[in-house]
């Protein structure tokens, strides 16, 4: 038994030190937002973030992550969908299948939180993520919006989250 | 299995390979109200189409497969552009195949792709939503005994302007429902050129449910008592399992048991998905490959090579007599062309979930082919197909590897067989997605041309030699050795995939050279290493003719007034001719397949360490019809990338009959840093119905081919590019 704080809730998860905590998420906790796309950190669709940081939590066993660890998936990412950056991909459209827009999400609100004024070569650098259906057109306009929104603050306050 | 699912699978088998052929299977699409439909909640059901709540919303059906490319916001915009609903009001509900084959087949065909969704659905859908209307004018009619005609309609609101009446769907739908509907020969159709919301660049329907983790992709199916499995297929097509030592997993967290899945694959079963992973990865396999495992690269390439020379053809066209034209000719040009495997890698995995009686088989899967996906099903359990039933999920991506095959529902109901009444969820690794796909087919092409003294194009000679889809998947569609879809877009034939230019000595032959690897239709299909070919090619024998790129096509396309307008756009848009910055060179492409046209302009440069940029692309489309712009433009962005992905990096390399290649770390995708500015030129001739999912990415790869040539002076003759020493 392990503890983990998702989403600013602490749960009780069950689960050896190795299982990734991608596994963990979606099956002990019953987050499915949070993607599998590959298992060895190359796509991004199970990005997650860990302490503010953006992490793809496919490859983080449990055993490393601690109790105190704020763990944040798109599912506690902002209330009714008002992050900026989930505002500015509903104004763009930037989803086609959207299966890995969750960890895009994630990626580019990490992203917003350091840095709120991204040039295109942040956006490049930090935008890694795999989409196959190749929104990444829209992803960088998206981020450009969201920027404009002016509150590229990340993940809200543990006292707004209500989902999950 | 009872012989029922056998014929009923080959009926449906009928639907599914034609997927990329342009067939289209006929059907009667009724208007009447289903005899068994599990109505929606407190909607009155107008037609099969469309029912209405009380509080106006229109919900309307939806048959077709969404896997990103925005075909659901589509189809309802065309019925609600004839229904003369309120936008804002519209909600959609997908029909299952276990409810369609129960109404006979009411809602038609539900297999999406060769970019069918819209195209072949829309003129029973746009009656389905005329009618409808139709009924609920003539309900209000009745209730205020006037004359129908003297009703008008907007955005839902019916108003009787003589007695200043007015109501709203929601309250005749009612009665609407027990009307006769009209006879669908008699709706008249709105002129597209008037649409209201069809034609126009709608929000899509589908997008708040991805951008909160709220949407349920089959992948992410949860049920009580769920168990997980993961699978190893033998690695070796064609292979077997010689033995598996359970012993070995007993006891490991979570493991129920290892299962033998036909004679080829074995499965773990689990307490949850990862358990079943870890425990897979334990069990100690032997295979049995087989004569498969001989197989190489290199021994494949040798293959295909042979088929070059090889006198016997599998279907071409000719006229004239290009040989001779080209042996007399003042200048030749000659050249071999390659194009590797690839493999679909879907960002969702294969997987599907299935729950198994005696008498009842369900199935969560996320498909391209519902009704192949319930065929499965049911000869897989043994279940009758009256008591199957399909719970089809949004797929997280298609691209034609989710289709007819269904080969992961095959695999899920033999895993849940063995556990009644307990649903299984099977999910594919990505690695084991890698290596057992349905690859786009591997060929070589072998090409010739002959310029008079005037740099006039006298003959030109194609040889296609290369793996056939229809030979794995579908041999019925081969008739008497000529399998003419190896051929996509190179057709002399207009409507489909008609090759854009002529010539006055002109042969195009295709020969069969198949692997033991199995293939299948990958977005595109084969329109997009037949473009390669072609636009390649073409370019070559415009740069040994001294001419100017769009000129010397322009000149072989007189009869062929909407490529050539295709051509033309996209030469406009991209300021062909025009100065660029220094080091920047432009490449064209154009080519057809879907029954639309499509060009491509590329801007690119080459560093002096032979570094590739792709700085901007130009992408023309005349798909007849353009029912959403912004996803018609969303499609075109997309296809970019799936076509530059394969430019860059992809292929699927075989060494001892397996793939090699089975994540993203070798299997390279590419990224948003190298994403080119795409700009599109949508062209609508508002003639035909062309297909938008597949069109233009044939033109993405030979447009930045070209572009290199022209920044370097040397043709790209085969690909991935990252082993293509550039300068």
């Amino acid at each position: 038994m392990a503890k983990l704080n998702v989403n600013g809730k602490v749960r009780e998860v069950q689960g050896e030190p190795d299982m990734p905590l991608l596994w963990v998420i979606r099956e002990q906790v019953g987050l499915t937002g949070t993607k599998y796309g590959c298992g060895v950190a190359q796509c991004g669709a199970c990005s997650v973030h860990i302490n503010g940081e953006v992490q793809r939590s496919c490859s983080i066993r449990l055993g490393d992550v601690k109790p105190s660890d704020k763990i944040v998936t798109i599912e506690g990412l902002s209330r009714n969908g008002s992050h900026p950056v989930q505002k500015a991909w509903l104004a763009i459209d930037v989803p086609q299948c959207g299966y890995c827009q969750s960890g895009q999400i994630m990626a580019a609100a990490a992203l917003l939180r350091k840095t709120p004024k991204p040039t295109d070569r942040d956006i490049d650098e930090a935008m890694t993520n795999i989409c196959r259906c190749g929104t990444y057109q829209r992803i960088r306009a998206a981020v450009h919006m969201a920027a404009g929104m002016g509150t590229g603050s990340g993940s809200v306050a543990p006292a707004q989250r209500r989902r999950a | 299995m009872t012989s029922t699912g056998k014929v009923s699978r080959r009926a449906f088998v009928v639907g599914s390979a034609a997927a990329g052929g342009g067939l289209a299977l006929s059907f009667a699409v009724p208007f009447a109200p289903p005899a068994s439909a599990e109505s929606t909640a407190l909607a009155n059901e107008v037609n099969i189409w469309v029912a209405v709540k009380p509080d106006d919303t229109c919900v309307i059906r939806i048959a077709r497969s969404e896997m990103g490319q925005g075909t659901i916001t589509g189809l309802a915009q065309l019925v609600a552009e004839e229904l003369e609903c309120d936008w804002k009001k519209v909600a959609v509900e997908q029909i299952t195949p276990g409810r369609n084959l129960a109404s006979k087949r009411a809602w038609g065909e539900m297999g999406t792709g060769g970019s069918r969704g819209i195209r072949t659905s829309q003129d029973y859908v746009r009656r389905g939503g005329a009618a409808a209307r139709m009924m609920l004018l003539e309900a209000a009619a009745d209730d205020w005994k006037v004359p129908v005609a003297e009703l008008t309609v907007a955005e839902g609101v019916i108003t009787h302007a003589g007695s200043n009446r007015s109501t709203s769907y929601g309250k005749v739908a009612a009665a609407a429902a027990k009307l006769t509907p009209p006879d669908p020969k008699a709706i008249a159709l709105k002129d597209p050129k008037s649409w209201k919301i069809a034609g126009k660049p709608m929000k899509r329907l589908d997008t708040a449910g991805k951008l909160d983790g709220s949407k349920m992709y089959a992948i992410d199916v949860k049920l009580p008592g769920m168990l997980g499995a993961a699978i190893k297929d033998c690695p070796v097509y064609g292979g077997k399992i010689s033995s598996y030592d359970e012993s070995k997993i007993i006891g490991m967290p979570g493991v129920k048991r290892a299962v033998k899945v036909k004679d080829s694959a074995v499965a773990v079963v689990a307490d949850s998905w990862w358990h079943a992973k870890a425990a897979l990865d334990a069990l100690p396999i032997v295979w049995d490959e087989g004569p498969g495992a001989a197989q190489s690269s290199a021994t494949i390439a040798e293959h295909l090579k042979d088929g070059l020379t090889a006198e016997t053809t599998n279907g071409g066209r000719q006229n004239g007599d290009p040989l001779k034209a080209i042996a007399e000719a003042a200048k030749k040009v000659e050249a071999v062309y390659s194009t590797p495997f690839l493999a679909h890698a879907t960002m969702e995995p294969m997987n599907a979930t299935a729950r198994i009686t005696a008498d009842k088989a369900e199935a969560w899967v996320p498909t391209q082919n519902a009704e192949a996906s319930l065929a499965a099903l049911s000869e897989a359990s043994g279940v009758p197909l009256a008591n199957c039933e399909v719970y089809r999920h949004d797929l997280g991506g298609g691209f034609g590897r989710r289709g007819g095959t269904q080969d992961y529902v095959h695999q899920v109901v033999a895993i849940a067989k063995e556990f009644p009444g307990v649903p299984v969820k099977l999910i594919w690794t990505r690695e084991e997605d890698m290596a057992h796909d349905f690859y786009r087919p591997i060929s070589v092409c072998k090409m010739s041309a002959g310029l008079d003294a005037d740099g006039n194009l006298v003959g030109l000679y194609v040889r296609v030699s290369g793996q056939s889809i229809n030979a794995w998947l579908s041999p019925g569609q081969i008739k008497g050795g000529k399998d003419e879809r190896q051929l996509q877009g190179l057709s002399e034939q207009p409507g489909d995939a008609q090759l854009g230019y002529d010539a006055p000595n002109l042969a195009i032959e295709y020969v069969m050279r198949n692997t033991h690897v199995p293939v299948g239709p990958w977005r595109g299909v084969n329109t997009n290493q037949n473009a390669v070919y072609m636009e390649c090619f073409i370019e070559e024998v415009a740069r040994a003719a001294g001419k100017d790129s769009v000129a010397f096509r322009r000149a072989l396309m007189t009869n062929h007034p909407r490529h050539l307008a295709v051509l033309d756009a996209v030469a406009e848009k991209a300021g062909w001719g025009t100065p660029l910055p220094a080091g920047v060179h432009r490449g064209v492409a154009q080519f057809m397949g879907y029954a639309s046209y499509s060009a491509a302009v590329a801007e690119v440069s080459v560093s002096e360490a032979g570094k590739l940029k792709v700085h901007r692309m130009v992408l023309a489309l005349d798909c007849g019809h353009v029912v959403n712009p912004d996803q018609v433009a969303a499609q075109i962005e997309g296809s970019v990338a799936y076509g530059l992905t394969a430019a860059l990096y992809g292929e699927c390399p075989v060494e001892n009959g397996r793939m090699t290649s089975l994540n993203f770390d070798t299997y390279e995708i590419m990224r948003l840093a190298e994403m080119p500015k795409v700009e599109t030129v949508l062209v609508p001739s508002y003639e035909f119905w062309g297909g938008v999912g597949e069109p233009t990415i044939c033109v993405v790869t030979p447009s930045v081919l070209n572009a290199i040539f022209a920044a370097t002076g040397k043709p790209v003759r085969s690909l991935p590019l990252k082993h293509v020493k550039l300068v």
